[in-house]
């Protein structure tokens, strides 16, 4: 961590040597410290759009996670889904996404609508992905037991698979988080009137470069925030997922 | 999630502990001249032919054999996981107990011997009632609550006992149980598990490659031929118990099982 710290920081130093050494114009390349002061300088502005994009990052989300755990268990429970969804479901992740965005926009207009469906559709691919990789990875063996006590499939879902993939599906979330943010500001950038996707497209031909930049550096540290606490709230809520496997003897 | 405080930590276990309200029907198995065949991508592989067993409703019958010789296959076959190429295999229902305790890692103690009735729509205070005064009777009292990474490797055995148990069915498949515990707690855990067999009388087919093991715990042992298998030769264990494995008596048996495998 201090180290990444330390990384972080010589990097911005040499950042910032060439921005001040160079004489490259500020609109071109602007130096972190002039970042910093767009970030000061434009707070009110930074957070009024960051409030947008956040309320269509976290909604995203909210979407993909509840479509991507229903995909994920309506494959894993039935054998004909698997054999006809899931292919179906993969070939949707070649489609660019950069072309399908401005389309979505011109079918749901400019308001939450398409946003919600672009992240939704950037996101919920690794969520269904892992959730079923995790929904199927309980152990023969124990599936064996759980025949010979006549568990139906629905509890052995409920009392073995759903538990069992819980931290599979914290790794497709925090997968998600990193796309999601992408996904706003993509969704943003095909047609909006603001949040900070909308702030950046503005900001570099009135040559606001370091206002750009700023807007770069609130979602990144959002993206971070979201993935620091997911991984917060996993280890709260699934604290045997990160214990050593075997008994003490 | 753990059961606080729907358990109370019972030091030393009654002398009368309540019996099972469903007391289960002691059964018998009957397995005739089975014979079982894997299909693999490289072609069938025979697990078993022509393999026989019987066992007395209440009898503990031992099975053993070199490993991959299909005593796990025999077990699935008697639990009804798997049905037979040839030959017939009449039992009562069976529990199956895997040679890993596999309990639930996000569930306590008790939950994990109630899942049987958890499973079965008991409710969760009732499965919790029913489950706790067993943990005295193996030992387990004051585990209730503990997390399954909290028990050592026999206690979670014992764990995994009390669930095999405790899903009510009159015959018992047990695949190596003792398996991955060292020599010390081993002794032990086969202690419990004869104890509780002689308070809660089933009718058990244990697998497991230990000879000793097999004629400390049988009422008869089968030795099993290597793949594919079948059964060769059955050794009768009239001895009382508890046995001890250094009992004269217990060390000719050994060797009688030992010389049928040979």
């Amino acid at each position: 961590m201090i180290r990444a710290l330390a990384l972080g920081l010589l990097l911005l130093a040499g950042w910032e040597a060439y921005a001040q050494l160079s004489g490259i114009d500020d609109f071109i390349l602007p130096a972190p410290t002039e970042v910093a002061a767009a970030l000061y300088a434009d707070r009110g502005l930074l957070w009024r759009n960051f409030e947008v994009t956040a309320a269509e990052v976290l909604l995203g989300i909210g979407v993909a996670v509840t479509a991507g755990v229903a995909c994920a268990v309506a494959i894993h429970l039935s054998a004909t889904l698997r054999r006809t969804a899931y292919p179906l479901l993969v070939a949707s992740q070649t489609i660019p996404i950069v072309i399908v965005a401005p389309l979505l926009v011109a079918w749901l207009g400019y308001d939450l609508a398409p946003k919600l469906a672009i992240v939704g559709l950037v996101c919920f691919f690794p969520v269904t992905v892992t959730t079923l990789d995790g929904l199927a990875a309980a152990d023969p063996d124990l599936r064996k037991l759980m025949r010979t006590l006549d568990s139906s499939r629905l509890q052995t879902l409920r009392r073995v698979e759903a538990p069992g993939a819980l931290p599979a599906l914290f790794s497709g979330a925090r997968i998600a988080v990193a796309v999601a943010v992408i996904g706003a500001v993509l969704a943003e950038q095909a047609g909006s009137s603001d949040g900070l996707g909308h702030l950046i497209l503005q900001a570099i031909p009135q040559f606001q470069t370091a206002r750009a930049y700023a807007a770069v550096v609130v979602l990144s540290a959002f993206a971070i925030a979201l993935f620091a606490g997911l991984r917060m709230a996993e280890r709260r809520l699934l604290p045997w997922a990160h214990r050593a496997e075997g008994a003490v003897t | 999630m753990p059961a606080k405080g729907a358990t109370t930590i019972r030091p030393e276990a009654p002398v009368q502990e309540p019996r099972f309200a469903e007391g289960p029907a002691a059964g018998g198995v009957r397995v005739d001249g089975v014979s079982f065949s894997y299909r693999t991508r490289r072609g069938a592989v025979q697990a078993l032919a022509g393999m026989s067993l019987r066992a007395a409703p209440g009898e503990l019958v031992a099975v053993v054999g070199p490993s991959g010789c299909g005593k796990s296959t025999l077990l699935e076959l008697l639990c009804g996981l798997r049905a037979p190429d040839a030959g017939r295999v009449q039992a009562e229902p069976a529990v199956y107990m895997p040679q890993r305790d596999l309990l639930l890692p996000w569930s306590s103690a008790l939950d994990n011997a109630a899942l049987p009735l958890l499973v079965r729509g008991v409710g969760r205070a009732r499965a919790r009632s029913r489950a706790q005064p067993l943990f005295a009777q193996l030992g387990l009292g004051g585990f209730e609550t503990a997390m399954p990474h909290e028990l050592s490797g026999g206690m979670r055995q014992r764990v995994a006992f009390l669930r095999t148990l405790l899903a009510g069915k009159p015959v018992l498949a047990l695949d190596e149980p003792f398996a991955a515990l060292d020599a010390l707690t081993r002794a032990q855990t086969q202690g419990w598990l004869a104890d509780a067999l002689a308070r809660e009388p089933r009718t058990v087919v244990l697998v497991t490659h230990d000879v000793e093991e097999a004629v400390v715990l049988g009422d008869r042992v089968i030795a099993m031929s290597p793949r594919p298998g079948r059964d060769l030769a059955e050794v009768a264990v009239a001895l009382p118990r508890p046995r001890s494995r250094t009992d004269p008596a217990v060390v000719r048996l050994r060797e009688r099982a030992l010389e049928a495998l040979a």
